[in-house]
Order: structure tokens, then sequence, then C-alpha cells
């Protein structure tokens, strides 16, 4: 059974989709973005144990050359992610889906779906859609939101378990994605088109700083290739307004939007055709 | 008795009381009066002792108070048909639908001056609202919610809405948050099935910006309590046209502090108790019915609003979470009501024996000739005590894992139980999340739930609508029109508003 690295399992999460929703968060990225809010999360651990030195409570130790976290000893006080000079975090458990489902499984019946975040989820794409079966057996929704680097064309068993993807478009072109993420846009561009295409588009978000990137643009990028597809079909543009938390110290200059900023967002936004945009 | 002096010394004290106003001060002068008269005859002798021990408590109704507790006028009979009492004929339109029901609460009480129940407002008053423009019905309704909150100012003045959505439900649920006012509680009875998502949402909107309504499960009282239920007061499932006779309780956390173990509980402090509450109500019931004017003579009584035989008595209690506390320490076992199993256990053996010697019991007035159990919500000198089955504030677990400690306890008290989950500004974001969480909490038991926004001004307190502001002014010595506010400088719930655990969405 493949095992993945979750980083954590919020029981109950309202950001992440509709409803109530239990939301697994996989360890380790392949993109790494300059806005990034939780860094700590970009990497796996390489287990160089600078973390145990500092650790408070005593809850980080070496076994076999790998950090070991005791969840019960740990005092949540985020110490290790402080130290940590790797962007990773030592308070990862290397999970199967079935594990993963056992968790989830406390939060029912009070939760419509789950959502799998990350990182990066669709690094774990088997574990992902052995979870996305289990969770649909029980009646669950599934989502699974995404950098757009992972081929979805050519998997399509994870797309039949899966309700919909929701897809990070964080630029309008290459050179402005390389520089933000380090990684080409043309894969993203892809799924938007073809997830759109097979109806498993739930929703594209755009992380919006004024100077740095030119949302209005990559609003303009995503309504071109969406046209045909959102005369059809009304689909959710969430424009996120970059928030100086959490982000790594030397990327802490980016300016964050106004309200009014994002408001005029909003109506190009609707001049492109979308109808359904929400600023968070 | 006879010292003179004294009971007038007592008396001007009431009435110079500075904290009340008119009213309050001639409620409680009578209250006074009653109150030296005897318990009723019948009342046993040990009841005396367990009052003194704090064992029992009878809600401070009176030695033999002149009318039963708790009175559910049939409305729907009053506005098909009149009352030749209040010289009143069958509205013919909104208006004079309003100035009907106006009428009637001005006339009718509870065992206190204010009545307890105002009526289904959607299922009496839609065939009215319907025939009119939107807004004008609108208006209309708003003047007769500011007339019940300014001349009705007690918060255990309850009305109902719901299951279905209705037009004046849609309306009602629009104003409340405009007026921001205490009175009527109100309950929305909630059925997944014909509640539409749209208008409970609506309603858990309503209920963050002004803590009403709460959410009662529609099925669980129709079959327990009736298909033409009512709830009333705090929360009380009861029969409409009907009511309770009388509220009296169990302190469980003071009867366990006198056990000294579970078995020393179970085979004896609390079978005393139960015989004795048992058959003090027994007493107190009959001397309404047999003695009092009411039955005989009132005229929601002659014209049919209500009927003696659709009454029931209330078996209350407050403190379970103290009592299986205290129980297990002193069984010299870890655990506490809420995070161990073995702990919730003991609370459900506690109710179930609460249950099978009130089911056991014979009472010729009572409706089925039963007692109905009632989760309290708390009231002055509970020390020692939570509100009913209700965990203590600041002890309570995971939101999951509450919601499912209420669904083992709720069900053994159709005639009132109800637990209450503040939330912080997140729940606006999503409130189909909000939703999500009240329909899995009726799937795993609970009965009737309740929320607001933990920063308002108007919040849910124990069981009934509090403004903080009020609580200040009266603190400050300032009289209230609200007769409940001077609850809150009891212990029990002035807890509530400073320990109670506030939900949030945020990671």
């Amino acid at each position: 059974m493949n095992k993945a690295p979750v980083n954590k399992i919020i029981p109950s999460s309202v950001v992440d989709g509709p409803g109530n929703r239990t939301a697994v968060f996989f360890q380790s990225c392949n993109f790494d973005c300059r806005y990034c809010h939780n860094p700590e999360t970009i990497h796996l651990c390489t287990g160089c144990g600078a973390c145990v030195k500092t650790c408070p409570a005593g809850a980080l130790s070496f076994a076999e050359g790998k950090v070991v976290w005791n969840e019960e000893k740990c005092c949540g006080c985020d110490t290790c992610i402080r130290t940590c000079t790797n962007n990773a975090s030592p308070k990862v458990k290397y999970m199967s889906a079935p594990e993963i489902w056992r968790k989830i499984e406390g939060s029912l019946p009070f939760i419509r779906g789950i959502t799998v975040s990350g990182g990066e989820c669709t690094l774990q794409a088997e574990t992902v859609r052995e979870l996305f079966a289990i969770a649909k057996a029980h009646g669950l929704g599934t989502l699974l939101d995404s950098n757009g680097s992972y081929d979805f064309r050519n998997h399509p068993e994870l797309l039949e378990v899966c309700d919909g993807v929701m897809l990070d478009v964080k630029a309008d072109c290459e050179e402005r994605h390389r520089w933000l993420t380090g990684c080409s846009i043309k894969p993203v561009l892809d799924n938007l088109e073809y997830l759109a295409s097979v109806n498993k588009l739930e929703e594209i978000r755009t992380v919006c700083i004024p100077d740095s990137l030119d949302s209005k643009k990559t609003i303009d990028t995503v309504g071109e290739i969406l046209k045909p597809y959102l005369e059809k079909k009304d689909i959710r543009y969430k424009l996120i307004k970059y928030r100086h938390f959490g982000v790594r110290g030397k990327y802490q200059n980016f300016k964050e939007p106004a309200e009014q900023y994002m408001l005029d967002l909003k109506k190009h936004a609707e001049s492109r055709g979308f109808r359904n945009i929400v600023i968070i | 008795m006879c010292d003179k002096k004294k009971l007038q010394q007592e008396i001007e004290t009431i009435m110079n009381d500075r904290r009340l106003t008119y009213w309050q001060r001639t409620d409680a002068l009578a209250k006074y009066a009653e109150n030296l008269l005897d318990y009723p005859e019948g009342t046993p002798e040990e009841f005396y002792q367990l009052m003194e021990s704090r064992e029992i408590n009878d809600l401070g109704e009176g030695h033999g108070p002149r009318s039963p507790r708790y009175i559910l006028p049939d409305y729907k009979k009053f506005l098909k048909e009149g009352s030749e009492f209040l010289r009143l004929s069958a509205p013919k339109n909104l208006a004079e639908a309003v100035n009907a029901l106006l009428i009637f609460y001005h006339n009718a009480h509870s065992v206190d001056r204010f009545p307890v129940f105002l009526g289904r407002l959607d299922d009496l008053l839609e065939e009215f609202v319907v025939r009119e423009d939107y807004e004008a019905a609108k208006q209309t309704l708003r003047l007769f919610l500011i007339s019940i909150d300014r001349t009705m100012s007690d918060s255990f003045v309850q009305a109902n809405i719901g299951p279905e959505e209705s037009v004046t439900g849609n309306i009602l649920l629009e104003l409340m948050p405009e007026l921001q006012n205490i009175t009527p509680n109100m309950t929305l009875r909630y059925d997944p099935e014909t509640t539409p998502d749209g208008f409970a949402k609506k309603a858990l909107d309503c209920a963050l910006r002004c803590a009403n309504p709460a959410f009662g499960l529609d099925s669980f009282y129709k079959e327990r309590v009736g298909e033409n239920y009512g709830i009333a007061s705090c929360y009380n499932g009861l029969l409409i046209g009907g009511g309770a006779y009388t509220l009296c309780r169990l302190r469980l956390g003071t009867i366990s502090e006198n056990s000294k173990n579970s078995e020393d509980f179970f085979s004896r402090r609390l079978p005393l108790c139960i015989d004795t509450q048992l058959k003090f109500m027994d007493a107190k019931i009959r001397n309404v019915v047999e003695n009092r004017a009411f039955f005989d003579s009132d005229w929601m009584v002659k014209e049919g609003f209500v009927q003696s035989d659709r009454f029931v008595g209330l078996f209350g209690f407050v403190g379970l979470c103290e009592c299986v506390n205290n129980l297990m320490k002193k069984d010299g076992r870890e655990g506490r009501m809420g995070h161990d199993a073995e702990a919730d256990a003991l609370g459900v053996r506690i109710l179930e024996t609460l249950e099978k010697a009130v089911n056991e019991h014979y009472c010729p007035y009572s409706y089925n000739h039963r007692f109905v159990m009632h989760s309290q919500v708390g009231a002055a000198d509970d020390e020692g005590n939570s509100a009913g089955t209700r965990i203590a504030y600041g002890d309570e677990p995971e939101l999951y894992e509450h919601l499912r400690n209420c669904g083992l306890y709720h069900h053994f008290c159709p005639s009132g139980i109800g637990d209450i989950f503040p939330f912080d500004e997140t729940a606006f974001r999503n409130l189909d999340a909000l939703l999500d969480i009240f329909k899995g909490g009726f799937k795993v038991g609970v009965k009737y739930m309740s929320t607001y926004l933990g920063s308002g001004d108007l919040i849910r307190v124990t069981g009934y609508l509090m403004k903080k502001s009020e609580v200040e002014k009266l603190k400050r010595g300032e009289a209230v029109a609200n007769d409940s506010v001077c609850l809150v400088t009891d212990k029990t719930p002035s807890r509530h508003l400073t320990e109670k655990k506030v939900r949030s969405f945020d990671e």
C-alpha cells in the first residue's frame, strides 16, 4: 500500500470548497512560489536534526537517521518550523489511504466532502485516488486543490473519483510564472482547458499582488481559454488577496492589495464572462 | 409567621427595590404573599430536608402557585372562532389577526404574568400575510414584533416557525436581525426533509446576527410529545392546548456530593430524591387542579383554548456533568463526562434510572398519566450543577465530539433539552458548512441546538436571549425592562458569559 507524507488533517474546513469539509494537506510541492504562505510544506525532511536540538518540549528525536515526532509531547509551538532551513516540517506522518480515511471518519456525518491540498497533492496521486475511492463509497464529495503541474489528461482514473479540481493559475505568461514558481505555465494552462472540457474544473484561484503580478492579464489568459466553456457552465473564480502572513522573510516586500484593487479585478473578470467571482 | 414587623420590613424592601420596575415589584410582592402559605398538602417530609440540602429545588415556583407553570393556548382555534371573553370575532385580515393575538397575549399568563408561548406564528398568520403586499405585511409584522418585545419583556416568551418555508417565516427572519429584540425567544421546527436548505441557512444567518431562532428536530417532538406540539419558554416541548403544571428539579451534582460513591448514589441517595420529587410534584399538581381557580374559572379554560387533560408534570434535573465527574472520582476512577466513555456510560445510566422511575410513576392528572423528563437550563443557587445534561462550560470537547456527546443524552428529554454552540465571525463565510454541522448534529442524536455570534450583544444564555449591554446596566444598579436580565446576575448564567467555548472555523 502506498504511503504518502501528510502534513495535517483539518476536521472542519470552510474555505476548501462548498460546505463543511475535512481537508487533508500533503507534504511537499514541486513549485517554489515566492508568496507561499506555508513554506514549511514545500520540501520533505532531510533528517538534518536541527529541530531536534531546538524543540523545547522534547517532542523530536532521532531514530535510524530520521527525525521522529512525538505527537503526545508536542506543544504546537512551531519552533521546529522556524528552525528548519529546508522549508520542511518534522511533524509529517506517512500514511496510507485507509489510514488517512480512519482519521477522516471521525468527521462523519458532519461533512459533505473532503478536499485534498498541500503542498501539491498530485505528487501523491495514487494515494489520493485510493482515498477518493473510499470517500466516494461513503457518499462524500471529493475535491482536489492543485497547482496544475500534474498531467490529468493521461490519468483518467484519478478524475473518475474526483468531483472537481480547484486549479491555481498563478500568472499570465511563461516568464512571470517561472519567476514566481520556478516552473513552466504550460501544463497549468493545458489542464485548465482539459479540466473544463471534461467538466471537472471546480474553481480557478489566482493570488493577486499589485505591481509584481499582472492579475488582469492572468484573468485575460484564463478567460480566453475558458471562453467556450463559460457559456455552458458557471465556473467559480476565486481572487485571493496576497497577505504577508506566513510568507518567508526575503519575499515579504510584496504589496498587499487594497479593497478597490480587488473590486476592479472582479469587474474585469465579469467582463471576461465570469459570473461567480469570490474575493477572499 | 406572626412577626408582623419582619413581614412589613421585607415587603418594604421589595417595594423599594430600585433595580426593579413597577411591575417587577408587583410580581415579587405577589410571590411573597403566596409563599406565606404552606407547601401543598401531601408534600413529603423529606422534601424540606432535601430543599435545605439543595438536592431538590422547586425553581421558586411558589408554595402554592395560582396557575400551571407553562400554558400553550390554542391560538389556531382562537383565530378561527374569536373569543367571547375578549369580545373579539375571528380576524379577517393581517391587521386584525395581529391585533387579536396581542390582545390574547396581554390577557394570557403562565406561572408568571407573561405567556410562555405565542404560537406557531407562520402557521397562524400565513393565510393573512399572503393576501397582503409583501412590504405592507412586513411593516405590520415589524410593529407586531416590537410590541411583543416591549410589552412582554421576559425572555421566556417563545414563538415557533417552520418546518415549512413560508412568506411569514421569511419576513420574520428578515426582521429579527434588524430589530435585535430579546423577545420572543424563537424555535425553528426543523425537518431536514421538509425545511429547504436555503430557508435553514437564512435561519442560521439570522441566528448568528440575533441568537434566534434555535433549531428543534420536528420529527422527535412530533413522536414524543404529540403531533400538535409547541416549543415554549426556553425549549420546552409541550402540547398546544395544554402545557405543564409544574417543573421541579433534582440537583444531581449536589446529590452526588452527598453520596459516598456511585453504589451509595444509586442505591440510597438518588432513589430517595427521585421518590421525594415525584411525591412533591403529585402534591403540587393536585393542589393546582383541585384547589386553585385556574382550571375552574379561567377564561382560557372555559373557552377551550386549554384543557386540563393536556398538561404534564415536568420532572427536571440539573448537574448531570458534575454528578458524573464526582462519582467517577469517588469510585476512584479517572475520566470526565464528554471526554471518557466510562464517564458517559455512567451519565447514561443515571438518566436511564431517572427515566425508569418517571415512567413507572402514575399521576392521575398528568397527560398519559405520566411525567416527562426535562433537562433544565439552570437557575439561582445552582453552584456545583451545570445546566441539565450540558458539559461544564470551559470543559467542552471538540465540536464533533461534543455533538456526539449531546446525542447520548438528548433523547431522554422530549419536554426540554438543548445545547448551544456559539461561533465566531468565520461562520458567516460559509453558512453551508454551519448547516452541515447542524444536520450532522441531528444525525448523531441531537434534538435541539442553537448558535449565536460569540462577539455579538444579543446572545443566548443557557436557554433564553440576553443582551450583554443590559446585563452591564443591571450590574450598575439601573432598572431594565426585561425580567430575565436579573437572572443573569446569578452565578450559572454569568459563567456562560465568560467561560462558554466559542467555536471557530479557523484552522
